[in-house]
């Protein structure tokens, strides 16, 4: 019988180099266990959830849900995750804003524009978050003349050290009659989108763009007829006044909040400006010209041809500078705005209980990692080139 | 003859001077025309009032006060000469490389040497007593290029003498109790743009043989290493840096013998070596995919083990191939070293925030932001300029 030298034999050496490998880990672990046992044994720590339940007892200065001291710790927590939440869903969608027209600035054929574009994106991007968002912070938003001095801008929006004043709807005595006219506005977006598409179908040439104008006027037509029927109008402007020594009414953005939100959006705007226009610079310039042949105009081509393109090759890139401006919110706490990373530190000072406040806050974050990538992947799928 | 009378006889339009220029760039069309006098009535209207307030209020002399402060954090007075010291053998080393390997190096040899020029003329111009200094680094810069291109079998020696210089950094500025003129200087005096130095350079060369093991690992056949290494990336690239940095400040002790307590600056680049790995793992990635299989084939076909195929064959290829990625990641470790100013560590960012606490020079805060904005401004912009110039000189991407 032919016996092969085992050593020899490529399976077994692939199941032997693995073997290895999870033995040398398990090792490396079983040590680094017996290290953090004998750690905590000396001072005297024992590992558990057991102290989310304790009542936190320290103030938190902004919170998007009820919070008071007397809440627990775990409650704490989630109020820090709901704090990165709102900042960064709301940065996301300004970000992408700012990014899309920088990035178009910078292909503008207007000399003063496109220069205004590149100083924006150069320096922006050649310096470190942390330090713009300590300078807008003190340097600019503390810096802001007081309540009684407010810089007013058209809206009116009041800018002052004590945050920024905006105006703001307030619902009225028939605000809740008038909810069922927004669902049925927020409905009619579908209805409008099924029978465009199969008019579209049927019809033998393109329905003209303008068409998609319905998406715009049959909603709105809805909401204002909704609001007029009403005996008195569901919604009012809710205007920040200077009463006494501070503002009423409207909504108030703490500095904290404007200035990490101002910070996370102006960074991250950059970097997603230089992928927009990579994006369309990477469309093939033969595109534009058989598009130019074809006879399609400057815009047709635009939005037909180029930017369909170069959205495929945007959106990779730009989902994970959403992941960044998701993961640099925890940066806040350069600033003092109560986020989750801000937050857990506190309990960490208060509890000790390091090892599983570092793992509530890695999850968290992973968690909101992997989900926004998720539905970007989903995005990413749909719009990607179909080959036959 | 009618034909004659049909031609155009007005004369060409504009096609070339200034009036040209405004109209094709400033004035094409009426929204460009619009847009150009928005963009005029934007610029006045923010540099204005920064100009104003930059001339007349604001109190540079904070800057001029806390230079040291900036630049070497607390590191001690009487030793600052060691810090020249690495500044000189920089100087040497950039020297030779521009005589070695002429092209490759030029960028950021003529980078240098405008740099060391620029600080000695403002030395001068304020009277600061480190002019000497600078031009004594200019001299060795220019001395050792010239030197540089008569040297034997040099390119083998110069590339051993960088991989040298980076633990001989340490040795000096770290100093040792064996050597009498070196006293010891502990790791928490360090400050500054040199500590935001240090932790750079060994994050991203501490990180490099982490990235590419993990690189291979998630390339690899074997299932546990694969996922083991897809693990280990995603996960640090699922998480903030500053937790990471809190896990190596906090954590890291709990894990290490009880009489293994190493310094906060240490844990710092534990921190940042762990981090950046994950990156630069996902940038040999894409350098070792680009690679054809044609190179695999052939290599198997030479009789090359995989070991030899990889060391030998693919590696060489997929590092240069990523080159300019992981200079990129340079820059951006670079900016992300502020972040140990959220640790406790005396980095350009916190000296920054520490300055602002002198009673002399309360409330700076922009004078002080701005100037630490200057430095990481101008350091990228030099680097970005002397890496292109390498990249284009290696034709990375090209061959």
């Amino acid at each position: 019988m032919n016996i092969k030298a085992f050593w020899r034999d490529i399976r077994v050496l692939k199941i032997l180099a693995q073997a290895i490998f999870v033995i040398v880990l398990a090792l490396a672990a079983g040590y680094l266990y017996l290290n953090v046992t004998a750690n905590l044994a000396r001072q005297g720590l024992t590992v558990g959830y057991g102290f989310m339940k304790n009542p936190a007892s320290f103030g938190i200065g902004e919170s998007f849900i009820p919070y008071d001291p007397s809440n627990t710790y775990g409650r704490a927590l989630l109020v820090g995750l709901v704090n990165t939440l709102v900042v960064s869903t709301l940065g996301i969608v300004l970000t992408t804003i700012i990014g899309v027209l920088a990035g178009v600035a910078r292909l503008s054929s207007n000399w003063l524009i496109n220069r205004f574009a590149a100083a924006y994106v150069g320096l922006i991007r050649n310096t470190p978050l942390l330090l713009q968002l300590m300078f807008w912070y003190f340097g600019v938003i503390i810096q802001l003349p007081s309540v009684r001095q407010a810089i007013k801008l058209p809206g009116p929006i009041y800018l002052t050290q004590r945050g920024v004043y905006m105006v703001w709807a307030e619902g009225t005595t028939t605000f809740p009659a008038w909810r069922v006219y927004l669902i049925l506005a927020f409905l009619s977006i579908f209805i409008i989108w099924f029978a465009l598409r199969s008019v579209g179908k049927r019809a033998s040439v393109p329905l003209s763009p303008w068409w998609n104008l319905a998406y715009l006027l049959i909603p709105l037509t809805i909401i204002g007829l909704g609001a007029l029927l009403q005996p008195e109008l569901p919604l009012k402007p809710f205007i920040p006044e200077l009463v006494g020594l501070n503002f009423k009414g409207g909504v108030r953005l703490t500095p904290e909040f404007a200035a990490l939100l101002f910070g996370l959006v102006v960074y991250t705007g950059a970097f997603i400006a230089e992928i927009v226009r990579a994006g369309i610079q990477a469309v093939a310039k033969g595109q534009v010209e058989a598009a130019r042949s074809l006879g399609l105009t400057n815009g047709q081509t635009l939005r037909l041809i180029v930017f369909p393109q170069a959205l495929r090759i945007m959106v990779p890139p730009i989902t994970s500078q959403y992941l960044n401006l998701a993961k640099n919110s925890s940066l806040a706490i350069a600033i003092g705005y109560p986020d989750l990373f801000s937050i857990a530190g506190t309990i960490f000072n208060q509890t000790g209980a390091a090892l599983e406040i570092i793992m509530i806050m890695m999850l968290s974050y992973l968690s909101m990692s992997l989900f926004t990538s998720l539905l970007m992947n989903i995005y990413n799928n749909r719009i990607q080139l179909v080959e036959r | 003859m009618a034909a004659i009378d049909t031609v155009d006889m007005r004369p060409p339009q504009l096609a070339a001077g200034p009036l040209a220029w405004l109209r094709k760039n400033l004035f094409s069309t009426w929204y460009n025309i619009l847009l150009t006098f928005l963009a005029v009535w934007l610029l006045y209207a923010l540099l204005k009032p920064a100009i104003q307030w930059g001339t007349t209020e604001a109190r540079w002399g904070v800057i001029e006060a806390n230079l040291t402060l900036f630049m070497v954090g607390l590191y001690p007075r009487d030793q600052i000469g060691r810090v020249w010291l690495t500044i000189f053998i920089l100087a040497a080393l950039i020297g030779l490389s521009w005589g070695v390997w002429k092209n490759a190096a030029r960028g950021f040899a003529l980078i240098a040497l405008s740099a060391g020029a620029a600080f000695a003329i403002i030395a001068l111009l304020f009277r600061w007593n480190v002019w000497d200094e600078w031009l004594l680094a200019e001299a060795i810069l220019l001395i050792t290029s010239l030197v540089g291109r008569y040297l034997p079998r040099s390119s083998l020696i110069l590339t051993f003498a960088w991989f040298l210089y980076f633990p001989l950094i340490f040795l000096l500025i770290g100093g040792t109790k064996y050597i009498a003129t070196l006293p010891p200087v502990g790791m928490g005096l360090w400050g500054g743009l040199l500590l935001t130095l240090l932790l750079t350079i060994v994050g991203n060369f501490g990180a490099l043989p982490l990235g590419i093991l993990l690189a291979l690992g998630r390339r690899s056949k074997l299932p546990i290493i694969r996922y083991f290494s897809i693990g280990y990336i995603e996960v640090i690239r699922g998480v903030p840096l500053v937790t990471i940095l809190y896990t190596a400040a906090i954590l890291l002790p709990l894990f290490l013998p009880i009489d293994v307590r190493p310094d906060l600056v240490i844990r710092a680049m534990i921190g940042f070596i762990l981090f950046e790995a994950a990156y630069q793992a996902e940038n040999v990635r894409g350098g070792l995919q680009a690679i054809d299989r044609g190179q695999y084939e052939a290599a198997h076909a030479l009789g090359l083990n995989g070991a030899q195929t990889t060391l030998l064959i693919i590696l060489p290829q997929a590092l240069r191939a990523v080159i300019p990625a992981l200079f990129n990641s340079f820059i951006s470790l670079f900016k992300d070293t502020s972040l140990v100013a959220i640790i406790g560590l005396f980095d350009i960012l916190r000296i920054s925030r520490s300055i602002l606490a002198q009673t002399d020079w309360l409330g700076t805060h922009r004078e002080v932001f701005l100037f630490a904005f200057l430095i990481y401004w101008l350091f990228n912009l030099a680097f970005t300029y002397g890496s292109r110039r390498m990249e284009e000189a290696l034709g990375v991407g090209k061959r």
